[in-house]
């Protein structure tokens, strides 16, 4: 089966700063790939290339067969990638069920006129989007505060409101930046099971960009490191982990084995 | 994600959380109640008083206008006054010199000030906030100049502006202009209340909503954002401009110095004592736009703009939210009760 995404030779550049030389990986139909590296090693960048918040200097994007490098912005949540922000990007004042609803933007058409007329095709579309909220509010536990404006509710909630509203257009490939992020312990290891999950209940593909080890070692199938914006490992996490350029990067010289090849 | 350990495999259905407390025949009386508020004026007030509270109607409908591109869309606006003159402008030339009557320039109007409204709305995408604010500022000031100008004199009638005449009412209606007029006032602005309660209640008036929250969630949500705001820009201008239009012909006359930059202020004003965002609390904010300038009089004729003032200022300690966030919390308080 052809990969999902495949990401060839991109370079990202911000004047003589080279944030990503060159790196080339691809994320299969169905399946976890973790982005890991240390602070700086060019993930974000990446990230925000594939997600089109960046031009990439230079190599090709695509999604599904289709190139997508330099695509605008707000045609990606239409040809399927969904995603979640590091640091949270809800529409603060709206309730939580406005806020996924909004997630589902890219499905429907109506428009200034149909809306404000309230046309059957209009009603239509507001009724399946409802559909398509129910279980997901339930499926996350945020059927309690449908109605609280997201902006009062606890960090945690808030992720979820943010997966809803991500989940809920139908993506294939769901971008997560970071979403372990100011989790704690045993919020990680229901993050865990809650994206397996998601995976098994919509059949999409997740590529993962995220600092918690444990996380990226226990769900991904396969793990992408990089280090000065280059690649340096690539398979699964328990090749990953035993490779000496990963070990470098992160714990310094002297922790890699003597006597293993690189 | 502590709650999320069990993902169900079938979708769970949920019993959707009820909309509101309210049961439908207490929907139905408030809305006959509503009707019968709205229509005793007629019988009850005389025809000065009932002239204003056309113009209170008609400044609630302009106020409307206003709160889609700024309250929900986030673009500040200091220059809707601009669209309220072209709307007047545009039914006081096509009555006065094409002899149209005022319903046929409805439309004209209406497209007129949409296709201003989308204009200013280009520049509006690359200024935010406060450079926003200022530019279109800098239109309210410069239309009334405009008006006065030279080259179209001819049609605006200059300095001296232009006169024109109410519809009389149907032949079957005992009603005279000034009762017509004020039926025709607010049967144009329920119509438009009730097609942007639908606009802000939808997909689009979500998406406005979300852009002005956070716009690069907005797009990867996959919003148009660009398009969305030029659309509510033309959608505001056309709102606001209808209710120019209907003031030149209640108050059968438009010049130039009535549209200076105040008329923006007084529609800003009007926006955040009413509720930014908020529909209901645009006709409060026409009300107030209107009325509390003559109660400021009337309590001290030789300075009005104090008592104005500190109207304004006890209104904002009092409902920091606007008369609509007073409404949410009455609101809330009932169906609290309701639930006890």
């Amino acid at each position: 089966m052809a990969a999902l995404l495949e990401v060839s030779d991109v370079v990202m550049r911000f004047g003589g700063v080279t944030a990503v030389g060159g790196v080339s990986f691809s994320v299969g139909q169905r399946s976890i790939c973790g982005l890991i590296g240390p602070n700086g090693a060019g993930k974000t960048t990446l990230f925000n290339c594939i997600s089109g918040i960046y031009r990439p200097s230079g190599g090709r994007i695509a999604f599904d067969g289709q190139e997508i490098t330099g695509a605008p912005r707000h045609r990606m949540a239409g040809m399927g990638i969904g995603r979640t922000f590091q640091n949270l990007a809800l529409f603060r004042s709206l309730p939580v069920r406005d806020n996924v609803l909004a997630g589902a933007h890219s499905r429907g058409g109506t428009g200034f006129v149909a809306a404000a007329l309230r046309l059957s095709s209009a009603r239509r579309e507001e009724a399946e989007a409802e559909d398509r909220l129910r279980p997901l509010l339930a499926m996350l536990d945020l059927v309690g505060v449908a109605g609280v404006p997201v902006a009062a509710l606890p960090f945690g909630t808030q992720k979820r409101v943010e997966m809803a509203r991500a989940l809920i257009s139908g993506p294939k490939l769901l971008l997560l930046d970071e979403p372990a992020g100011g989790l704690n312990h045993s919020e990680v290891d229901g993050l865990a099971d809650l994206l397996l999950g998601i995976r098994e209940r919509f059949s999409l593909s997740i590529l993962l960009v995220e600092h918690h080890m444990n996380l990226v070692m226990r769900v991904s199938d396969k793990v992408v490191a990089l280090d000065f914006g280059k690649k340096i490992a690539d398979g699964t996490p328990a090749e990953v982990r035993a490779e000496p350029e990963v070990i470098r990067a992160y714990l310094g010289e002297e922790a890699v084995p003597h006597g293993r090849a690189a | 994600m502590s709650a999320t350990e069990e993902v169900p495999a079938v979708p769970v259905l949920v019993q959707a959380p009820p909309r509101s407390a309210m049961a439908t025949w207490q929907r139905g009386a408030l809305v006959l109640l509503g009707l019968a508020a709205a229509l005793a004026p007629i019988f009850v007030l005389e025809s000065f008083q009932l002239f204003q509270l056309t113009m209170a109607v008609i400044m609630a409908l302009a106020v409307l206008g206003l709160n889609i591109v700024t309250g929900y869309n986030g673009q500040i606006s200091l220059g809707h006054g601009a669209f309220y003159a072209v709307g007047a402008y545009a039914t006081a030339i096509l009555m006065s010199h094409g002899d149209w009557s005022f319903w046929a320039t409805l439309p004209v109007s209406a497209a007129v000030c949409a296709g201003l409204g989308y204009a200013v709305g280009f520049p509006a995408l690359r200024l935010g906030g406060l450079y926003l604010a200022l530019t279109t500022f800098s239109l309210a000031v410069a239309v009334p100049q405009i008006l006065k100008h030279r080259a179209i004199e001819d049609w605006t009638g200059g300095v001296q502006g232009l006169f024109l005449v109410k519809p009389d009412p149907p032949s079957w209606l005992p009603l005279d202009a000034d009762q017509w007029m004020y039926l025709v006032a607010l049967g144009v602005s329920a119509v438009l209340f009730l097609l942007s309660w639908n606009l802000i209640r939808s997909r689009v008036g979500r998406a406005l909503m979300a852009i002005r929250d956070n716009p690069t969630a907005a797009e990867a949500m996959g919003m148009d954002t660009a398009t969305l705001k030029t659309r509510a820009f033309a959608v505001s201008a056309m709102v606001t401009g209808i209710a120019g239009s209907l003031g030149a012909v209640v108050i059968e006359f438009v010049a130039p110095d009535s549209f200076g930059f105040g008329v923006s202020i007084s529609l800003f004003v009007g926006m955040v004592v009413g509720g930014v965002a908020s529909i209901a609390g645009s006709i409060f904010g026409g009300l107030f736009v209107l009325f509390v300038p003559n109660i400021a009089e009337e309590i001290s004729k030789a300075a009005p703009g104090v008592i104005y003032g500190a109207i304004l200022i006890l209104f904002l300690f009092l409902l920091p939210d606007g008369f609509a966030g007073l409404l949410r919390r009455l609101a809330a308080r009932w169906r609290d009760r309701a639930a006890r």
